[in-house]
């Protein structure tokens, strides 16, 4: 008979948990979301760079020779998949921003004080946010895309697109959340976010595929994780969503479908795994 | 019975010592007024008994719990307004309130009746839905205050509420106090300014060096001190030979006490009398070895001459000494997340 009661305590007891951590979620991400609606900058900026790209980066090399580009039947097209990604990507390593700014003004301090649920609502709160703004962005992207010709997915492609995406911002989010924690201010992390930026989006097989590259640069695109995600989007451009198809000849070998997403699933794990314990004691 | 017993609290950052050995026992139901210079280890342990810091050792007790293990209880017993007022810019004021309501998982209708019933309280109704950004620094700490006591604590703690505040919001915060204090919340105050803990303390205690060294009720404290305080200078620019040479001759003097050198104050002395007829004849044992009364002033007790009796300067001075000393890079650095 105690062992029943006790069983229904807690029962109850999780449950009471489960909603305050809901209560806390939805607020912070509320927080997150105001901010966004009051100062659009971000989000307009997030979308009109890689639309600049996309007309200007298509026109230039509009005269490139088709046999370069496997599968696709312009560079606007080959382009499209490389800017899908590189929109969710920098989304992605902003993450960290709002959490910087809110240690160093203290006002994670106020988070702090109060007897949330679970700390962890901090952390899931922005990775909800920073999410559905990669993913916003990234549709806006595809939407100028077919406007100006470059296709449509269908919906298993659509499907493989939303699965490659949030793998990879989840992944790049672990990463800026982790390094919000470990810097020391914001002018740190914005100089690493500038850093990594660009470098990382030449370096993978956004702009060009691998055959064009040296062989050294055919190397590091080959285990940039932004060309595990372009890939599989890429192929879905293509109307032929098959995983077992060969999408990468990298150097090392050749990597299908199942891999790509293997690889960006494991570093996503890993990079929650890796940024697990500095959480804990950050926010201990 | 005590709401907050500290024991032998120590912590440090880096080189520097903020709390050395804190022992603090806060009365169920009072306001406790923690007095001391900037960089006397007030803040540090504040944040210590709100579970924000960590100490290096020590026992932290609020409301029955032992803070260091069960902190979320802790936490839900208290409301912490900080030194820094931390707010979100881009939030109005009553979107601020909303979100510490859920933080508090406080149900919608009663974090509805409560916002309103404290916007009324702190006449906050005709800027509350402008964004925080706007709001200046006096409205700013009413909404911090709000936002501390939203989910009703038990125990409040302030940690220097009224620095850099316009009168009428000073009074208004004053005002709220006074009446928490009624409505036997217990609160725990630190300030540097002698009149505010003296105006609003049931009780405090003096930290210097990161331990107390003197506590009790501000009457009894000064009441302690035995008499009306003097302030004697023999000369514009003294010196500690002189100074220590009337204070051997004062000493001896029937009806004065607590003689003590004042280095700060151009080796002052300061000291205690029991009637006026001890100043009376203060300048005729003087003359008697060659001094003379360059200025002499003449108040009753208050608390700056608690703290110089307990520390040999008054707040001012020490204040002056301590900001040298200190590194608030690393103090920050230690204390940011």
């Amino acid at each position: 008979m105690i062992t029943t009661h006790q069983s229904i305590n807690k029962d109850k007891q999780s449950g009471n948990n489960l909603n305050e951590m809901f209560q806390e979620i939805s607020a912070l991400t509320w927080r997150l979301f105001i901010q966004l609606i009051r100062r659009p900058s971000t989000l307009v900026a997030g979308i009109l760079q890689p639309l600049i790209w996309l007309l200007l980066f298509a026109a230039l090399f509009s005269n490139a020779p088709i046999d370069f580009l496997p599968g696709s039947s312009s560079y606007g097209e080959f382009l499209g998949a490389g800017l899908i990604v590189f929109t969710a990507f920098s989304g992605a390593l902003n993450a960290g921003l709002p959490l910087m700014f809110d240690r160093e003004f203290g006002f994670l301090n106020r988070l702090l004080v109060a007897p949330l649920s679970s700390r962890s609502s901090i952390v899931i709160s922005s990775v909800i946010y920073i999410t559905t703004i990669s993913l916003l962005q990234s549709f806006a992207i595809m939407l100028t895309s077919a406007s100006l010709g470059y296709g449509w997915p269908s919906m298993a492609g659509f499907l493989l697109i939303a699965v490659t995406l949030l793998l990879l911002v989840f992944a790049i989010t672990a990463l800026s959340l982790g390094l919000a924690f470990v810097l020391p201010g914001h002018i740190e992390l914005i100089a690493i976010i500038f850093i990594a930026n660009l470098p990382v989006l030449f370096a993978s097989t956004a702009l060009a595929p691998i055959s064009f590259m040296p062989e050294w640069l055919g190397w590091i695109a080959s285990i940039n994780p932004l060309t595990f995600a372009i890939e599989p989007i890429r192929m879905a451009y293509h109307n032929t969503v098959d995983l077992r198809l060969v999408l990468i000849s990298a150097p090392y070998g050749e990597v299908n479908g199942y891999s790509c997403l293997a690889i960006l699933f494991i570093l996503t794990v890993g990079l929650f795994f890796l940024i697990r314990p500095l959480l804990n004691r950050k926010l201990a | 019975m005590f709401f907050i017993k500290l024991r032998d609290l120590f912590k440090s950052y880096g080189p520097v010592m903020a709390l050395n050995g804190l022992n603090l026992d806060v009365p169920v139901g009072s306001l406790y007024g923690l007095l001391g210079p900037n960089g006397a280890g007030k803040s540090t342990a504040l944040r210590i008994i709100c579970t924000l810091l960590a100490p290096d050792s020590g026992y932290v007790e609020v409301g029955g719990l032992d803070a260091l293990v069960d902190e979320k209880e802790t936490r839900r017993r208290l409301g912490y307004v900080a030194q820094d007022v931390a707010i979100d810019k881009i939030l109005t004021g009553r979107e601020l309130l909303q979100l510490q309501g859920d933080l508090y998982h406080l149900d919608s209708k009663h974090k509805k009746n409560r916002i309103e019933e404290l916007i009324h309280r702190l006449d906050m109704h005709e800027w509350i839905d402008r964004r925080c950004g706007s709001f200046s620094g006096g409205m700013k700490r009413r909404l911090d205050l709000a936002s501390g006591l939203l989910h009703e604590p038990e125990l409040l703690i302030l940690d220097e509420p009224t620095v850099g505040l316009d009168i009428e919001s000073r009074s208004v915060i004053w005002g709220l106090l006074k009446e928490l204090r009624n409505k036997e919340t217990t609160i725990l105050l630190s300030s540097h300014y002698l009149e505010e803990v003296d105006e609003l303390a049931d009780e405090m205690a003096i930290i210097d060096k990161g331990k107390v060294i003197a506590n009790g009720k501000p009457d009894d404290l000064k009441k302690e001190l035995g008499g009306d305080r003097v302030t004697l200078r023999v000369r514009e620019f003294s010196d500690q030979v002189e100074a220590d040479s009337v204070k051997k001759l004062i000493k001896n003097i029937n009806g004065v006490s607590n003689v003590v050198v004042n280095q700060q104050q151009g080796y002052s002395l300061n000291f205690l009398v029991q009637d006026n007829d001890v100043l009376s004849n203060l300048s005729g044992h003087l003359s008697k070895e060659n001094f003379e009364v360059f200025a002499l002033s003449h108040s009753r007790p208050s608390l700056d001459d608690v703290y110089l009796q307990a520390t040999g300067k008054t707040l001012m001075d020490a204040e002056l000494e301590l900001a040298g000393k200190r590194d608030f890079k690393l103090e920050n650095k230690k204390s940011m997340r």
